[in-house]
């Protein structure tokens, strides 16, 4: 017995010492971030226009007004649609062979890695529909990818009403879109849009997408258009870090890479804050 | 009909990938395109068309990923959710979720700025740009995967395994190791493919260090060049239509479909846990 318990510490120490070193990492990763991008972060950095000649001169805002119009672009493509079709699946079609391979194909795409929606973007949007290299292209192959997240997201979230709640509607005579309409997207929709925002907080740092379908390191002026090319924190920062030879290059690319994540931490947190209220909120 | 649009766009993806990749082989011999070593697509003479120098980087960065990310990830994973106190969990478990959602454009950055060094440094390297820096970066990006679900599959498991294995004397690391872990064990198998899968698709993190050499790799400490990165250096200079075109979508198409295998196992392996235990 007492070799056992020896055994114990023995493995929770190794284990805590796993834990301790996994988190430290992660950390450590972040606080790195914060310290090396911290020192350039500024107000001209922030609402600058991008200056080619000397990058100590300008700002990275058309970058961070690119990246906002992309996620507006992907939250209009995909959000309506993801749900739409969670919708359908999980409440109208029925549960037969056919609709089950629909949904294990849609929860394998989540899973399909964003260099091969980016080179389909190219060739279906950017080629075939003839949108040119441009903010639109970008924001319907970023929405394709999002899609199966927030299917599969809005699912769950469907999942999660009681099916008493339908059998109450039901038995007070309202039809099947009343009950959607009234009982399960209420309950449901919270759930369906903290996913949508996870999903856009990631299609926001991807970058090998959009590398081949619309965004550009540098253009001298703010997209106007859907069909302009624009620029993104994400690409912006792998093009400084890579492809810069400005001495300050790397510093400055840290200094965005602080901006992006602050930018998906912010969507993040607002998830984080979301959901505990809900959780509070619910009691069934 | 939304939805039905949404159908046809995924189901459309396979299907325009499937019709641009399979054109390459109507020049390119299945044998020669997986099975030999030299890509050189833009050679004036005898351009090759081979993937195999391609595929050995994505399996050794992945490979490299996985030695790092499974032991640490699971151990932190039965820490978090069997032996750490509720206090310390209840500030890690958020911060974990954060730290996944940082881009993978910022790791490569991490990569090239403070891993490359250090790893140069330490084994004595003239650039340190390999695939052991970006297997470390890619291990580091799918850590927080793993830990997360593997710790949901745990916590997961009834409270009454636990306490009848208390209860017949074991110490809680006998229920550990001898009640939890194997009836969380395919969970954690899930957990560990879902890992898998990002490290094979990864690409920025690829991109930025693990050195762009096409020549086959024999160790650790040389620079590979993973299909992922591949696509994503090459693409943009390729006329539409080319040979060189359709062999890069047949890379793709790879991917895709070792992604989609991968994802579908660990699918499988969900499945048939729910119907397994009914709990």
């Amino acid at each position: 017995m007492v070799n056992e318990i020896l055994r114990q510490k023995i493995y929770f120490a190794l284990f805590r010492g796993a834990t301790i070193f996994s988190v430290a990492t992660l950390l450590f990763v972040l606080l790195y971030i914060l310290k090396e991008g911290s020192g350039v972060i500024s107000i001209k950095f922030l609402t600058g226009m991008w200056s080619h000649a000397d990058i100590t001169e300008g700002g990275i805002f058309p970058a961070i007004i690119g990246t906002f119009c992309l996620a507006i672009g992907v939250c209009i493509v995909s959000i309506p649609v993801g749900i739409c079709t969670a919708i359908y699946l999980n409440e109208y079609a029925k549960d037969n062979y056919f609709t089950r391979i629909i949904k294990l194909a849609i929860r394998n795409l989540a899973g399909v890695p964003s260099i091969v929606y980016g080179i389909f973007g190219l060739a279906f949007f950017v080629l075939f529909l003839n949108m040119g290299t441009s903010l639109i292209a970008a924001s319907l192959t970023l929405g394709c990818m999002t899609l199966p997240w927030i299917i599969t997201a809005s699912e769950e979230a469907l999942k999660a009403v009681p099916y008493s709640f339908r059998e109450g509607s039901y038995a007070l005579g309202a039809a099947k879109w009343e009950t959607i309409r009234k009982i399960v997207l209420p309950n449901s929709l919270s759930g369906m849009l903290t996913g949508s925002i996870l999903g856009i907080s990631r299609a926001i740092g991807e970058t090998a997408p959009i590398i081949m379908v619309g965004a550009t390191f540098y253009i001298s002026y703010l997209p106007t258009s859907p069909f302009d090319k624009f620029m993104a924190l994400p690409y912006h920062l792998y093009i400084l870090a890579t492809q810069h030879s400005s001495p300050y290059a790397r510093e400055y690319a840290m200094g965005t890479s602080l901006v992006l994540i602050a930018l998906v931490f912010i969507l993040n947190s607002g998830v984080f804050i979301l959901r505990y209220n809900l959780r509070k909120r619910k009691e069934w | 009909m939304v939805s039905i649009t949404a159908l046809m766009i995924l189901i459309g993806i396979f299907f325009f990938l499937f019709a641009t990749g399979i054109q390459a082989f109507a020049e390119i011999s299945l044998h020669d395109f997986f099975l030999k070593a030299t890509w050189n697509p833009a050679a004036y003479t005898e351009p090759a068309w081979g993937i195999l120098a391609l595929i050995t980087g994505t399996l050794m960065v992945t490979f490299g990923a996985l030695i790092i990310s499974v032991p640490l990830g699971i151990a932190s994973a039965i820490y978090l959710a069997e032996i750490c106190a509720p206090k310390p969990r209840e500030i890690i478990k958020p911060l974990i979720e954060m730290i996944a959602g940082i881009p993978s454009v910022v790791l490569g950055l991490i990569g090239i700025l403070l891993l490359s060094p250090l790893v140069a440094g330490i084994f004595n390297l003239s650039n340190g740009l390999n695939a052991l820096t970006s297997s470390i970066i890619v291990g580091i990006m799918v850590l927080p995967t793993i830990i997360t679900i593997s710790e949901d599959v745990l916590t997961s498991l009834p409270k009454e395994f636990r306490e009848a294995s208390l209860a017949l004397g074991a110490t809680r690391w006998q229920m550990i190791k001898m009640t939890l872990i194997p009836a969380a064990s395919s969970g954690i198998l899930a957990a560990v493919m879902l890992g898998l899968g990002r490290a094979v698709g990864e690409t920025m993190a690829v991109l930025m260090v693990a050195g762009n050499s096409l020549a086959m790799p024999t160790s650790f400490f040389d620079p590979v060049r993973p299909m992922t990165a591949s696509i994503a250096i090459e693409i943009k200079e390729v006329v539409k239509g080319s040979l060189h075109y359709e062999a890069l979508f047949a890379v793709g198409l790879v991917l895709f479909i070792i992604t989609f295998a991968v994802n579908f196992i660990s699918d499988m392996i969900i499945e048939k846990r729910t119907r397994q235990y009914k709990w």
